[in-house]
């Protein structure tokens, strides 16, 4: 049975200005959860706090709106207790960057089976537009009284310092690729990182939609613009690592830094790194906890006619004098 | 056979195998059959600065410390500079007879305020500024000195083995100071050599070498010395009986009451429950899988009340454990478990704050902190416990508690109880229940309404995962699906609905949860958590002169249970409150919710534990009408 894209939405009403990327991203969410088929009641949207918080409402599976900058954390602790569920972290750039940027390093670490997307748009869109952590050194975008003073932080290379097992870059308004790359990130075994370019025509008047179509950027002989958004996929990239080698890795690592390096006339979008050799959380818990999958936290049955079932009788012998 | 209740301390640098000795020596004295109350103190640091680990042994229960020591081992010249005047008239100290010329600028941690109280007090005696003035003032006062060379004990040792390497072997002074006290205070070696090999049980060639150790320095003692005044004997043991710490107490109540899941942030006294928890992290079910618990070391204490929000929102029993500083940071998704009525547990083990305050040290300064932190009016249930049986017991309250009213719960516990080592009648998980409250296992509607309306306030609850059970949770004011609503009667709507879950859980917790009534009388004590043993004990010193004092301990401490207080104290003339912060943080909410005001306030806040004899002098003081109104107690080092 092929799902309903509509069975993924709710009736919400949708309160972000128009022509807002965040529209695209919820699309392509619901696309992707359609696509795949995620039971409903099997998949939760966990979100931070700003306009792209409220991306949880919109869609109909289990929905968390956390606070800001702790999106990671509720979600993690989720599917770390209940790891059947299919579980997307999304939230803003000033949350996943600025003030929850220890978690996103912190999840790095852990590897968790889950995934987690970026809207970046450059500005703290909720708060009436001040610099996000991902907006340039010297842009003065629309709401700033001064040019911001702070050099912006590389997501990409953030996510691969940290230890994501997959980064990636989609675009709000190239829907398709952006399904298809959410897909891709909650198949992959560990954690993936989706870094979605999003215009915000309210507050970024800079990083705008005509802007990522290159509209100032017109070719003199064939008179159209030049893109900057361009995809990895149609390059001879291959970001994954296929061989448990230290030199594989370095290779993989390396590329991907130096794309995501890559700003101004041309923007790389697609798969920037993948590992999959590295151990998933579950992994590395089943290693000590062996029915861990089978048994998680949420299943285990913990009474019986209201009273304890759990056998703490081995450790009292040990304290016994 | 006359009674036995001694207090024996040992003291060392930090890292010194203090605690170890402390742990030999209780292990002894309880497989003999006594009862053992021990307290652990120690400086914020690692390696070198003063610990110290008092031991009171009786053969009758004992719920708390006395002022004063019985005994006193010491192997380092801090400990006799720092506990020496403490000592009994007719105690004793052992010690290692090397130290006596050492001065007290020898001694670098030794900090300032201590070094000059110390040569105030040896000038007004009229004593040298070394170990040797120390230990005369105490001789003065008719205290009995054992002066051991520990050193050649060990390189006798080293001969007669013929393991030199014995010789440089100085963690093993320690073992040789609990045999020598052991063999003055004359209990059976066997339980002693019995508990040394119990406490090195992992590791049988370090085990065997200080079995030999102990067996000769004992026998050095009993044929040196002539029997001292205080002997240990062995008693009839009682059946059941454990021997624990603190911090277990609540981690087997967690591991007992179902807890799946639970994440912290290293904080002193807090993580050794998440560290021992997750060294039982597996075990056996009855008739069902093996279980476990997951046990997640977070990268802060945002972290980790983040994830146990998450992980109780799958339906999980979760917890997290923290101390002070950790519980500030927690306060906003505190707030946020409140408005979508999640059920968590924070074990909150006090200190002495604020801020970093005194690390290491006890203080019962958060009761406030715990009713009031996070931004807004939500529900949440504060409820402490008053010793490690209470916070095994309690802790499976807790857990009833958060899933019946779906509300945080923080479960107070403190410092003095972490680190208190003590016999207890062996826990009975029988006598726990387990009460999930309105979750759901099976959901029959379309039309699922996680916040649905009802009497009550409580809406059955989904959890991830769950069929049909999809709900939407946000730290915005949210309508009955969960999703974001401003609308104003709404806002009533759902204010008044967790407000009436708050009302709901006082009508339904029973009188004894609420508070525990030792007798009232015209005189009546009141208090909550840890205080509860030394009160007890007090209160029985007291007794034994013909004088009688109330006690009610408060375990629910919001929704504070004003009625049945009320009731209780309905005889009494004098309210009395004691506990160990400084503002008096009982006091004010006594003062706010009963028509009776407090009368006398007894507080401590040097960081120390308050003893018995504390609270007896300052019981006795208000009895004799001899009281100011608010003693504060000081004892301790
Ligand atoms: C602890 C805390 N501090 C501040 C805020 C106010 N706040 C709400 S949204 C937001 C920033 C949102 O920016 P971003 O995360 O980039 O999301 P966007 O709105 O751009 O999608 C801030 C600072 C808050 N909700 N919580
Ligand atoms: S402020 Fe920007 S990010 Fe927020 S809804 Fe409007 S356009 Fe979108
Ligand atoms: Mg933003």
């Amino acid at each position: 049975m092929v799902s309903n894209l509509s069975d993924y939405k709710t009736e919400v009403h949708n309160d972000w200005c128009p022509g807002c990327g965040d529209f695209g991203i919820v699309n392509a969410i619901q696309m992707a959860l359609a696509e795949m088929e995620v039971p409903r009641d099997k998949a939760a949207i966990f979100s931070g706090v700003g306009c792209s918080g409220k991306t949880s409402h919109f869609v109909n599976v289990y929905g968390i709106h956390t606070l800001h900058g702790r999106v990671m954390t509720f979600a993690q602790g989720a599917k770390l207790a209940n790891p059947e569920m299919t579980i997307i972290a999304a939230g803003g750039d000033g949350d996943g960057l600025g003030i929850g940027a220890g978690h996103f390093v912190a999840a790095g670490r852990r590897n968790v089976d889950m995934t987690y997307i970026i809207f970046n748009n450059g500005v703290y869109g909720l708060t009436k537009g001040q610099a996000s952590p991902t907006l340039k050194l010297g842009l003065k975008t629309k709401s700033l009284p001064e040019p911001n003073v702070n050099q912006a932080v590389n997501p990409i290379a953030l996510a691969i310092a940290s230890g994501f097992t997959f980064v990636a870059r989609g675009y709000a308004y190239d829907v398709r690729q952006l399904k298809d790359l959410i897909i891709a990130a909650v198949k992959h075994r560990g954690l993936a990182f989706l870094d979605v370019l999003q215009p915000c025509p309210t507050y970024n008047d800079i990083n705008t939609r005509d802007w990522f179509s290159g509209m100032d950027n017109i070719n003199e002989m064939t008179k159209k613009p030049q893109p900057r958004i361009y995809k990895l996929e149609d390059t001879n990239y291959d970001p994954i690592v296929h061989i448990d080698s230290q030199e594989e890795e370095n290779e993989k690592l390396t590329q991907a830094l130096i794309k995501s390096n890559e700003w101004g006339e041309k923007i790389p979008t697609g798969i920037f790194y993948q590992n999959e050799l590295i151990a998933p959380y579950d992994q590395r818990i089943a290693d000590r906890i062996p029915n861990y999958l089978e048994n998680p936290p949420s299943v285990q049955e913990i009474t019986s006619n209201g009273k304890p079932i759990t056998d703490i009788s081995r450790m009292l012998d040990s304290l016994q004098i | 056979m006359s009674s036995i209740d001694l207090t024996w301390v040992i003291g060392g640098p930090q890292g010194g195998g203090v605690e170890t000795a402390a742990n030999i020596f209780a292990g002894a004295c309880a497989a003999s059959g006594l009862k053992i109350f021990g307290k652990r103190e120690y400086y914020s640091n690692i390696k070198g600065e003063h610990s110290y680990f008092g031991v009171r042994v009786s053969d009758k229960t004992i719920r708390s410390n006395v002022n004063g020591v019985t005994m006193l081992a010491a192997f380092d010249a801090e400990t006799i500079f720092r506990h020496a005047d403490d000592v009994f008239n007719d105690g004793a100290i052992v010690y290692e007879s090397d130290l006596v010329p050492m001065k007290i600028e020898e001694v670098p941690t030794l900090d300032h305020d201590f070094k000059k109280r110390l040569v105030k007090y040896l000038t007004s005696k009229n004593k040298s500024l070394t170990i040797q003035g120390t230990l005369d003032a105490a001789k003065e006062r008719g205290v009995h000195l054992y002066p051991v060379s520990f050193k050649t004990i060990l390189s006798n040792l080293a001969d007669e083995t013929q393991n030199p390497k014995l010789r440089g072997m100085f963690r093993m002074l320690n073992v040789l100071a609990v045999s020598v006290s052991l063999g003055i205070l004359s209990l059976p070696s066997d339980t002693l050599l019995k508990s040394v090999e119990s406490i090195f049980s992992k590791k049988s060639q370090i085990a065997e070498m200080n079995k030999h150790a102990a067996n000769y320095a004992y026998n050095f003692a009993t044929a040196k010395y002539p029997k001292y005044k205080y002997q240990l004997s062995p008693i009839q043991k009682e059946p059941d009986t454990i021997m624990l710490q603190g911090f277990q107490s609540t981690g087997l109540g967690k591991i007992v009451s179902g807890c799946r899941f639970q994440s912290y942030y290293p904080i002193t006294p807090a993580s050794d429950e998440s560290v021992f928890m997750e060294s039982n992290e597996t075990f056996d079910v009855e008739n069902n899988r093996p279980g476990s618990t997951m046990i997640v070391q977070t990268e802060d204490e945002i972290s980790a009340i983040g994830m146990t929000i998450g992980a109780a929102l799958t339906g999980t029993r979760a917890a997290t454990c923290t101390s002070g500083p950790g519980f500030s940071l927690m306060s906003e998704a505190l707030g946020w478990a409140g408005i979508n009525e999640v059920p968590i547990v924070v074990t909150l083990y006090q200190r002495s704050g604020p801020s970093t305050g005194l690390p290491t040290r006890h203080g019962q300064d958060d009761l406030q902190s715990a009713i009031h932190a996070g931004h807004g009016d939500f529900p949440r249930i504060v409820y402490a416990s008053g010793d490690m049986e209470e916070g095994f017991y309690d802790t499976a309250k807790c857990f009833n508690f958060a899933e019946t009213f779906q509300m945080p719960v923080i479960h107070l516990m403190d410092k003095f109880i972490a680190s208190t080592v003590a016999t207890v009648k062996r826990f009975d998980p029988k006598k726990i229940t387990i009460e999930r409250g309105k979750l759901l296992e099976k959901i029959e509607s379309e039309d699922y309404k996680r916040f649905a309306s009802s009497p009550d306030g409580l809406s059955s609850r989904s959890r991830l995962g769950l069929e049909k059970g999809i709900f939407w949770n946000t730290g915005d004011e949210s309508d009955e699906y969960g999703h974001i609503s401003e609308d104003p009667e709404n806002r009533i709507f759902k204010m008044d609905k967790r407000a009436t879950k708050l009302e709901f859980a006082l009508k339904t917790i029973s009188k004894e949860d609420q508070a525990t009534n030792y007798g009232v009388s015209e005189f009546c004590i009141i208090s909550w958590g840890s205080t509860k043993g030394p009160i007890l004990d007090a209160i029985d010193m007291l007794k034994k002169e013909g004088f009688a004092i109330g006690f009610i301990q408060i375990k629910l401490l919001q929704p504070f249970p004003t009625d049945y207080i009320k009731s209780l104290i309905k005889g009494s003339k004098t309210i009395i409150d004691i506990e160990a912060n400084h503002t008096a943080q009982l006091g004010s909410l006594l003062n706010e919710h009963l028509d009776q005001k407090v009368d006398y306030y007894i507080v401590k806040y040097t960081g120390r534990s308050m003893t018995c004899t504390e609270i007896y002098d300052s019981l006795k003081k208000i009895l004799q009408n001899k009281a100011e109104k608010r003693q504060v107690l000081t004892y301790g080092v």
